[in-house]
């Protein structure tokens, strides 16, 4: 994998380029969910984003889909700005680039059949008829591990794991490239994770799709990515591939999100190393013009809170945006 | 571990849910104590019987359409079933504290959050205003709130996740309970909250010698917090330990099989995780066997039909599975788990 990689390396998939998404809230209040994200995603890997809560990590996902419209920078999908694509060109992105939802029981139409839901992108993308919808659908259903006697029923019929699969056969239907998966798992219960994680590795392996997976648990970020990057109040700390960043972490704030995952071993658990942070995520509304790590990162200096730090190289592939690197 | 008295016993209780569509046995035939000073841990997948089970304890199930089968619950060697609406109030005021799951909907959002906490005692006549109020803002700083006078005069919707948990765990605590219950406390909330979270009830109980009750689906919290614990799985029980024993000396199928299906630190990319296949028993018509026998790889005929004994394998550690049985085929859960971390 890791010496394919190098040799595709000049045309990524996708760039992501200064992207910011801005909201209005009031007058004078700007909520900056994505402020200056940049990075790159080549064909047939898996990107990790991860972060806590309200760090940006769902924006910057549905900017890439177009779902939102960014407030500056562009993304490129296949060298094109997704932003100026004639009528044509956008529809063959949405069928290029497709999304899987975090909450499967509200992101499936109740009064929709099954059959319905994952063939209703075929219908609108494709030239083909009813019958054959309805026989890819089936299809389809067989491959994330449903049958057809499910076709005809309705989504409140099917588990959360029945029903996640489902939006991840309607998100097939259309033959994407691409999959932003939105917190696919963190509805479900920990024996179907595993199920569904499966799952997508294995359609990966068969189809050659690329996904960006949205996640807050990290030890599963670790287990189906080969980069993963870190985001923290709307901007990008660390980017690195897993195993460097989990082996090698350098940015303070994904030093202590890694040390706080909690390990399911009661000897490791148990003997403390945790390296703790203090207060809570600020909000992303008026942020400062700083690190935005600053108020809690144990390590700031007076420059941390005056200076936007820089994204830097320092391993390859291994981006830090902290001011500490100089030092 | 010297021997401590039991604060709680639960002993055969089975609990179920009149509805519609038939009745729901959510709780069948569980036992679980819990000793003085001690994190007691429950996990099991939704819908496993784990949270009614806890509710039980305060008799917060509504009832109807729930209903006592059989069994009891002594806490403190009192029958809580047996208790007076007097007996029951003071049981829920002063002495269990109940931290719920969701703290974005559990908190009344038209009361300032101080006086939530202070409205434990409602209805306690031999405490004055002032020291509830003083009683209050010791709590809320014990929980790692800073500016308690603020604070105290904040609505629910102007707090963080964080913050709004750490009410609920002051409210809990006010009263000085000598046990609280924990229904999966930090699910709804981020790794760095939760590892605070998790490190306060740690300090809490250090502090003031409270008994916990931890629900949660985590085995990494399990890990973390817990002295024993309580595996569920489709309202029964089948297996309980020490920490220790359930992580490595594992010796039930489903105990197994839920630590396969996390994802590790350390577990190796190019293999793949080993789900549980098939999805929870139907609750109606719970199996009459062993509830776990249609998704077990070791399942024999006699786990259809025929519900396993609890067997004894040393002094904490239960496990009620027909592999134990002496004619059983011998399988070692343990080797299984190694192979794949």
């Amino acid at each position: 994998m890791s010496e394919e990689k190098k040799i595709v390396v000049p045309e990524p998939l996708l760039k992501v380029d200064d992207l910011c998404k801005f909201f209005r809230i009031s007058r004078n209040a700007v909520l900056k969910a994505v402020n200056h994200v940049t990075f790159n995603i080549n064909k047939g890997e898996t990107v990790g984003l991860v972060g806590e809560s309200g760090c940006g990590k769902s924006t910057t996902g549905r900017c890439l889909v177009n779902l939102y419209e960014p407030t500056s920078g562009h993304v490129y999908f296949k060298g094109k700005d997704t932003m100026t694509l004639t009528k044509a060109e956008q529809m063959k992105f949405h069928s290029d680039v497709q999304m899987i939802f975090q909450n499967p029981y509200a992101s499936l139409n109740p009064r929709m059949t099954v059959g319905e839901i994952v063939s209703e992108g075929m219908k609108i993308h494709t030239k083909l008829s009813h019958a054959e919808c309805m026989e890819k659908a089936e299809a389809l259903l067989h491959r994330v591990g449903l049958n057809k006697e499910h076709m005809s029923r309705f989504s409140h019929e099917f588990s959360g794991g029945q029903r996640q699969r489902i939006g991840i056969a309607r998100a097939l239907s259309v033959d994407p490239e691409f999959i932003v998966c939105d917190e696919p798992i963190s509805a479900l219960d920990v024996s179907i994770q595993a199920q569904v994680i499966n799952m997508l590795k294995e359609l990966q392996d068969d189809l050659g799709l690329t996904y960006l997976f949205i996640a807050h648990d990290l030890s599963v970020v670790k287990y189906i990515s080969d980069r993963v990057i870190v985001m923290y109040l709307g901007t990008v700390v660390e980017e690195a591939p897993a195993d460097e960043l989990y082996a090698h972490p350098t940015h303070p704030y994904t030093k202590a999100l890694l040390s706080s995952i909690p390990v399911a071993d009661p000897k490791v658990a148990k003997s403390n190393k945790r390296i703790h942070i203090k207060g809570e995520i600020p909000s992303p509304i008026n942020p400062k013009e700083c690190c935005q790590f600053a108020d809690r990162c144990v390590y700031a200096t007076d420059r941390c809170r005056a200076e936007v730090p820089k994204r830097k190289e320092i391993e390859p592939g291994h981006f830090v945006s902290c001011h500490l690197i100089d030092q | 571990m010297a021997e401590r008295e039991n604060i709680l016993e639960i002993k055969n209780l089975s609990f179920s849910f009149k509805t519609y569509g038939g009745e729901v046995k959510a709780v069948r035939d569980v036992s679980y104590n819990l000793k003085k000073g001690e994190i007691l841990g429950i996990v099991g997948e939704s819908g496993c019987g784990k949270s009614v089970t806890a509710q039980c304890i305060m008799r917060l199930n509504p009832e109807p359409p729930g209903f006592f089968e059989g069994g009891e619950i002594l806490f403190k060697g009192k029958d809580v079933l047996k208790m007076n609406k007097k007996e029951l109030k003071e049981l829920r005021s002063k002495d269990i504290g109940f931290i719920f799951q969701d703290p974005m909907t559990s908190l009344n959002p038209t009361m300032r959050v101080g006086k939530q906490i202070e409205e434990v005692f409602n209805g306690h006549k031999d405490i004055s205003k002032a020291e509830i109020h003083e009683k209050a803002l010791n709590i809320m700083k014990l929980v790692g709130i800073s500016d308690v006078e603020k604070r105290f005069r904040q609505y629910p919707h102007e707090l963080s996740g964080g913050m709004k948990q750490r009410i609920m765990i002051a409210m809990a605590l006010v009263s000085e309970p000598s046990m609280i219950i924990c229904d999966e406390p930090t699910t709804s909330l981020d790794v760095t909250i939760e590892a605070q979270i998790l490190d306060l009830l740690l300090d809490l109980r250090s502090k003031l010698g409270t008994s916990i009750i931890m629900i949660t689906h985590d085995l990494g919290v399990i890990a973390k917090l817990c002295d024993r614990v309580v595996v569920m799985y489709g309202g029964k029980v089948v297996e309980t330990g020490t920490c220790d024993e359930i992580f490595y000396e594992t010796s039930h199928p489903y105990t197994s099989g839920l630590m396969h299906s996390i994802a590790g630190l350390e577990t190796d990319k190019d293999t793949a995780l080993k789900p549980i296949a098939g999805t929870p028993p139907d609750l109606f018509a719970p199996p009459k066997g062993c509830p776990f026998a249609a998704r077990c790889d070791y399942a024999m005929e006699v786990c259809q039909k025929n519900p396993p004994e609890q067997t004894q394998l040393t002094e904490e550690h239960m496990t009620a599975c027909w592999l134990q049985h002496p004619y059983a085929p011998k399988v070692d859960l343990r080797m299984a788990r190694k192979e794949t971390v």
